[in-house]
């Protein structure tokens, strides 16, 4: 019986979430359309572009499922935090400082083979991105600042520091003039799909989800985490350990969102440069927020947002806008998002 | 003593003329619980009428609708036999009717004197504090609330602060004046000036409505008794009339009889020793209280009370003991084992169960289910791989439910849904569930009905039978002196005083809860 019931709880909360997803998008892609037109171009033709490019053609897809892989990876390292009540706005730094210990890696053991190499490469994109927000982790367990303006303002940090290597130590001979890294050898090239840009990545991305799933339904430190979350006096009363709960947990969602840093420089650019992402960090939050830290809502909900960035691809070749309006469409889409929100919640 | 009945003369009970206030019909709903469902009840002039009744019996909620502080939904008011609309406190005081809340209502950062003139109606746009002085003084004496009107409220103690709160409500003109729980911060001798007040206030015609749950308040001061139950007035007395076991008949609906009391056992020095703490001390900060040199040995098989006014280091007692806090001198011992350093999953492991007074807010965790919250600080028991062995646990939990005689919750349910009580039943079913050799009980009774408070004493009689060590911290003294075998008073981190069972007095634990016997000739 209460399996049954739990079923239909779940079948319901999956319902209010599509319904959700769907009034969300609706409402930005009317008001979007509004401005367009204001603008004196064809939103219509806009969308319909969009969606025969997008689901057109193989090539479309693909990249769209490009687009996504680094908004799963972002949202998770978000995601998973805000399980226990911490605030990590730093994925894009922790995406930048995961690119930049890769790149070391990339550069310093290019010798190796793929075999040696790639997976080495993931566990320094993921310490870089991990130790990035271990800074806040610590600042935040010894009560000295909160994560959300740590991580935040870490954010600005991380891509000088990728900056000064780039213009410095790491600068690429062949391009003087154009500030980037040397290539990566192939053996440092996270292999792709069937001569698509779709890669690896995806599959660390699908496997980061169901990791952070199974560790939230299944595990014991995720029925902790969820307890420090709900109530952290009680949790601390009960004996949890909310020091190292923070550390550890802080540290596995800067990896993730460093491993996304990874998939774009060894798959994607194959060299460190320095606009490294066009703010994968900050739309991860926004796709985590929207999905509620749900794993399958980040995957919808990274959909919709890598559509979003297609609408802007459209946008830029066939009505000359700039890639830019598609921000004000994400703007949008999150003020309807906190407009729904109830006051003085949290989620 | 005084005696709140002493000035029986022209304004005594009785009193003729409209009464100050009186309410018909009153219905309050909050979704689907009935609140209050009053049919009548008035407050004479120069009389002290006491809502009586558990938490819950809808008490608060009829106060704070004469207050104007909630609405009713359907009712009638009068004050002085014309009917009336309050529908804010602010139009209440000028009607005269003023209130105490359990929690005060001053503003710390200020001082006695402002606290008093932001409260008058009248206040002009610059004030004369010397007009605002004299008032203070003169009501001040009459009615025996002295207090320095200089001062910062945050400067004085709570007892003070509530003298405050009823001078400003004086001061103002207000001649109903509703108290709510007003003994509930105060020590003894500190409740007796408050009677005097109230004696005063009588004397001279105000009508005084007193909300209580305690029986010795009623018959020490109350003119006429309302006993509300689930919403209702169950019945209305008058103090002449009034027994004992009526009043618990009206609150509860049938007799309840207090279960015989098991005999203290004397623990000699034989048994072993479950806490030591050797010369313990805390520092404070945070708007934690400092305990001082500490030397405390509660032996397995006794139930010891710790008396004291809240503030005085209770809480950090009960965490230095569960591993929340860390001595800085001193050291903690469980079992002969120096535990100073311990963590408290560590201390809970060894066998240390914790009751809290709040477990919503300290032990519970809303959002996750009973079952779920089950499992949280059972340490390595339940473990299977990376999760929980839910079936085992399951079953250890109901056998726990069933041996304390407690009704099986769902264990699917969100915390969150079940009521105060009964998640107070989910954390002691979790916290006895293990057979603690030490719990460590704060204020363990506070919120709950006189029924459950019974059985959780009798829990607690049990542990104790079963060789366990109990340490529990109150500020009920009748409570303490219930089920304790050794009482100790802690007066700003300190332990000022030890008491036998033999010498379980009010009137001699009182004083050293305020600080030794400096306020003794008060009372």
């Amino acid at each position: 019986m209460p399996r049954s019931a739990a079923t239909i709880r779940r079948v319901e909360t999956a319902l209010a979430a599509a319904s959700r997803f769907a009034l969300v998008t609706l409402v930005a892609l009317g008001a979007f359309a509004a401005l367009l037109t204001a603008a004196g171009k064809d939103p219509l033709k806009a969308y319909v572009d969009t969606v025969l490019y997008v689901f057109g053609n193989a090539y479309g897809f693909s990249e769209l499922l490009v687009r996504m892989i680094p908004l799963l990876l972002t949202a998770v390292a978000v995601a998973l935090p805000s399980r226990m009540g911490l605030i990590n706005v730093g994925g894009e730094g922790q995406l930048y400082m995961g690119a930049w210990l890769a790149t070391a890696g990339a550069l310093g053991f290019s010798d190796q083979p793929a075999v040696v190499l790639l997976p080495v490469l993931t566990v320094l994109g993921f310490v870089g991105g991990g130790l990035w927000a271990l800074i806040a982790g610590l600042l935040r367990a010894l009560r000295l600042v909160n994560e959300t303006i740590s991580t935040l303002l870490l954010n600005y940090v991380a891509p000088m520091i990728v900056g000064f290597f780039i213009f410095g130590p790491w600068r690429s001979p062949e391009s003087a003039s154009y500030p980037q890294s040397p290539a990566f050898v192939d053996a440092a090239r996270l292999p792709g799909f069937l001569h698509t840009r779709v890669n690896a990545g995806l599959v660390y991305a699908l496997v980061c989800l169901v990791l952070y799933r199974l560790l939230m339904t299944r595990t014991r430190w995720g029925l902790e985490m969820q307890a420090i979350g709900g109530n952290p006096e009680a949790a601390r009363q009960l004996g949890i350990p909310l020091f190292r709960y923070i550390l550890a947990v802080m540290f596995a969602a800067g990896g993730v969102a460093g491993i996304a840093g990874m998939v774009e420089v060894t798959a994607i650019q194959g060299r460190l440069v320095s606009e490294l992402s066009p703010g994968y960090g900050f739309i991860g939050f926004l796709v985590s927020w929207l999905a509620r830290g749900g794993a399958g809502g980040i995957v919808v909900m990274s959909f919709l947002f890598a559509v979003i960035s297609s609408i802007g691809d459209i946008l830029q070749i066939t009505q000359g806008l700039p890639f830019a309006v598609v921000d004000i469409l994400m703007a949008v889409v999150l003020f309807i998002v906190l407009g729904r929100r109830p006051a003085g919640r949290a989620r | 003593m005084l005696e709140c009945h002493e000035a029986e003369g022209f304004f005594g009970a009785g009193m003729t003329g409209p009464p100050l206030i009186e309410a018909s019909g009153i219905v309050k709903r909050f979704g689907s619980l009935l609140a209050n469902d009053v049919a009548h009840v008035e407050v004479r002039p120069g009389e002290v009428l006491a809502l009586l009744g558990e938490n819950g019996a809808g008490k608060s909620t009829l106060a704070k609708i004469l207050y104007g502080y909630t609405t009713a939904d359907a009712g009638d008011i009068r004050v002085r036999g014309e009917r009336v609309e309050i529908s804010s406190p602010r139009q209440a005081r000028a009607l005269g009717i003023g209130m105490v809340f359990q929690n005060f209502t001053l503003i710390p950062a200020l001082s006695v004197l402002e606290n008093v003139a932001l409260f008058q109606q009248d206040l002009p746009a610059v004030p004369r504090r010397r007009d605002i002085l004299e008032r203070i003084a003169s009501h001040a004496e009459r009615f025996h609330l002295a207090v320095d009107p200089r001062q910062p409220v945050r400067q004085l103690a709570v007892g003070d602060q509530q003298k405050v709160e009823i001078l400003k409500q004086i001061v103002g003109g207000v001649r109903v004046l509703i108290l709510d729980e007003p003994t509930k911060v105060l020590a003894p001798q500190e409740a007796e000036g408050l009677f005097a007040t109230i004696a005063q206030l009588r004397a001279e015609g105000f009508g005084v409505v007193l909300i209580t749950h305690k029986l010795r308040e009623v018959f020490r001061c109350a003119d006429r008794i309302a006993v509300m139950r689930q919403g209702r007035i169950a019945g209305l007395l008058d103090r002449r009339e009034a027994s004992e076991e009526r009043l618990l008949a009206l609150m509860f609906g049938e007799a309840l009889v207090a279960p015989a009391r098991r005999p203290r056992r004397p623990v000699g020095d034989g048994p072993t020793d479950a806490l030591v703490l050797d010369g313990v001390s805390t520092s404070g900060g945070g708007g934690a209280t400092a305990l001082h040199n500490l030397s405390i040995r509660i032996r397995a098989g006794e139930i010891v009370g710790f008396a004291g006014v809240s503030g005085n280091g209770q809480r950090e007692l009960g965490e230095l003991v569960m591993g929340l806090r860390r001595p800085h001198a001193g050291t903690k011992r469980l079992w002969g084992v120096d535990a100073s350093r311990w963590s408290v999953a560590t201390v809970r492991d060894r066998g240390v169960a914790a009751i809290p007074d709040d477990p919503l807010a300290l032990a519970c965790v809303p959002g996750l289910t009973v079952r779920q919250n089950l499992a949280l600080g059972t340490g390595r028991r339940y473990r299977a791989g990376l999760g929980v062995d839910w079936q085992e646990l399951d079953g250890a939990m109901r056998r726990s439910f069933a041996r304390l005689a407690f009704p099986l919750p769902n264990f699917n349910a969100p915390a969150a849904t079940l009521s105060g009580g009964n998640l107070q039943r989910v954390v002691l079913a979790r916290e006895l569930a293990h057979a603690p050799k030490l719990i460590v009980a704060l204020y363990p009774t506070r919120g709950l009905d006189a029924r459950s408070a019974m059985t959780v004493r009798a829990l607690l009689d049990e542990a104790r039978d079963s060789g366990a060590a109990v340490l529990i911290i109150s500020e009920d003294l009748d409570e303490l002196f219930a089920v304790s075998d050794r009482l100790l008073v802690l007066h700003r981190g300190a332990i000022t005083g030890e008491f036998g069972p033999a010498e379980f007095r009010a009137e001699a634990v009182g004083p050293l809860m305020v600080g030794a016997g400096a306020s003794a000739d008060a009372a």
